[in-house]
């Protein structure tokens, strides 16, 4: 295959992921690795490389909307950057250790996990109070308000050291596979902190880009990114996201979902099969 | 006061011009890349690393400057490692207006970190 070929191909299937991922909320990254490992036979490394660049581009660029729009809590996020860039950087460093049928088992894992994610419960309709001044999240200035039909909502960070902590695992498990784990940040935010969900997802996405630039200074320095496949990638992962965000408030999402999730799941068991077989 | 609306409607609107500033070099590099290698075909079958030019920050931007396709992808990607680093720099300077002392701080710890990441290998 010539390399007009292979980046035509390698664009085409990473838009449609990207297309995939942001119009069912699944995000688009968690399945570029499996797709150019398993369908183009790429090794591990590049894959991880590229799909790292591609999720700081897409993260990035969604978040410039949602902060805009006022969702993104930038204290509660920025917080937590202290531990997904901490994580992300000692994941980066065990990279180079873990043997690559290892991160190919662990990668179908955190595939299966992000298909079967708790699915979340509405927010409750009684707001929180206003943080008690004394409390950790009063001292830490964690709280804010969303916009919402009925005004602006206000609410407070709680179980703050548990969402930190499950923070240190998302950033590691991003540094070691080229990934956003955005499914793990929202649970911490989401369940642990127990912030509204729309505050949970937005953040999540907005500390994606700094968690993905921590190790990717380090895979870059590696020799993981190649321009050649990066290239496709990229434009195809952030053109695939831009036209799901844009189909978003209009199309029905329920059945595409489903059929998203079993294409997750099925690439996560692939991932554990190659991996324990030693393919990978 | 600088209030928490304006900070993020600057820092939205900082994030998406270095997007499509990142996005528009990696296309540019990729047409050059298509246009003088198309015919080639790389492999990615198995890992050898990159060339040594494309993992240092100097090397991609002395290639860069004389030409070379790979090398002004790569400038992109720089630019896209960068994006989530003006950002937290952007941060640094929201909160210090704010006069949230605690924030400056944990901002630069951040920015620790990110520096560490990118400068710290070798």
């Amino acid at each position: 295959m010539n390399n007009v070929l292979f980046s035509t191909v390698v664009f085409a299937g990473s838009l449609i992921a990207g297309f995939l991922g942001s119009l069912t909320g699944l995000g688009g990254g968690v399945v570029i690795v499996p797709l150019l490992t398993i369908a183009f036979g790429v090794d591990i490394r590049y894959a991880i490389g590229a799909s790292l660049v591609s999720v700081i581009a897409t993260s990035s660029g969604a978040a410039s909307a949602y902060v805009r729009e006022g969702f993104s809590n930038v204290r509660i996020g920025m917080l937590l950057e202290i531990a997904t860039s901490a994580g992300a950087l000692a994941g980066a460093a065990l990279a180079s250790i873990v043997p690559t049928s290892g991160l190919a088992i662990l990668l179908g894992l955190v595939l299966l996990f992000s298909a079967f994610a708790p699915a979340h419960k509405e927010d409750p309709k009684t707001a929180p109070a206003a943080p008690d001044p004394h409390s950790l999240a009063g001292r830490l200035q964690l709280n804010g308000s969303y916009p919402a039909a009925g005004g602006m909502i206000p609410y407070a960070a709680r179980r703050i050291p548990l969402g930190f902590g499950l923070m240190g695992v998302a950033g590691m498990l991003s540094g070691l596979l080229g990934i956003g784990s955005g499914a793990v940040k929202v649970l911490a935010m989401d369940l642990a902190m127990g912030l509204p969900f729309k505050v949970s997802t937005t953040t999540s996405n907005f500390m994606i880009g700094v968690t993905a630039a921590a190790s990717a200074g380090i895979y870059f320095h590696r020799g993981y990114i190649a321009p050649g496949l990066a290239m496709p990638v990229t434009l195809g992962v952030i053109a695939g996201s831009l036209m799901g965000a844009t189909l978003l408030a209009s199309a029905r999402t329920a059945q595409l979902r489903t059929l998203f999730r079993a294409v997750i799941v099925a690439l996560g068991i692939e991932m554990i099969w190659n991996g324990w077989t030693g393919r990978i | 006061m600088y209030t928490d609306e304006e900070l993020d409607r600057q820092m939205g609107l900082l994030l998406r011009v270095c997007v499509i500033v990142s996005c528009a070099v990696i296309l540019a590099g990729g047409v050059l890349y298509l246009i003088r290698h198309g015919r080639e075909s790389e492999q990615f079958g198995m890992f050898h690393g990159v060339p040594g030019y494309l993992e240092t920050v100097p090397g991609v931007f002395r290639e860069a400057r004389a030409d070379g396709a790979r090398a002004i992808i790569q400038l992109g990607v720089l630019f896209l490692i960068a994006t989530p680093v003006l950002r937290v720099v952007f941060a640094v300077w929201g909160f210090a207006r704010q006069r949230r002392r605690l924030y400056v701080g944990i901002s630069l710890t951040v920015l620790a970190l990110l520096a560490w990441g990118i400068f710290g290998q070798r």
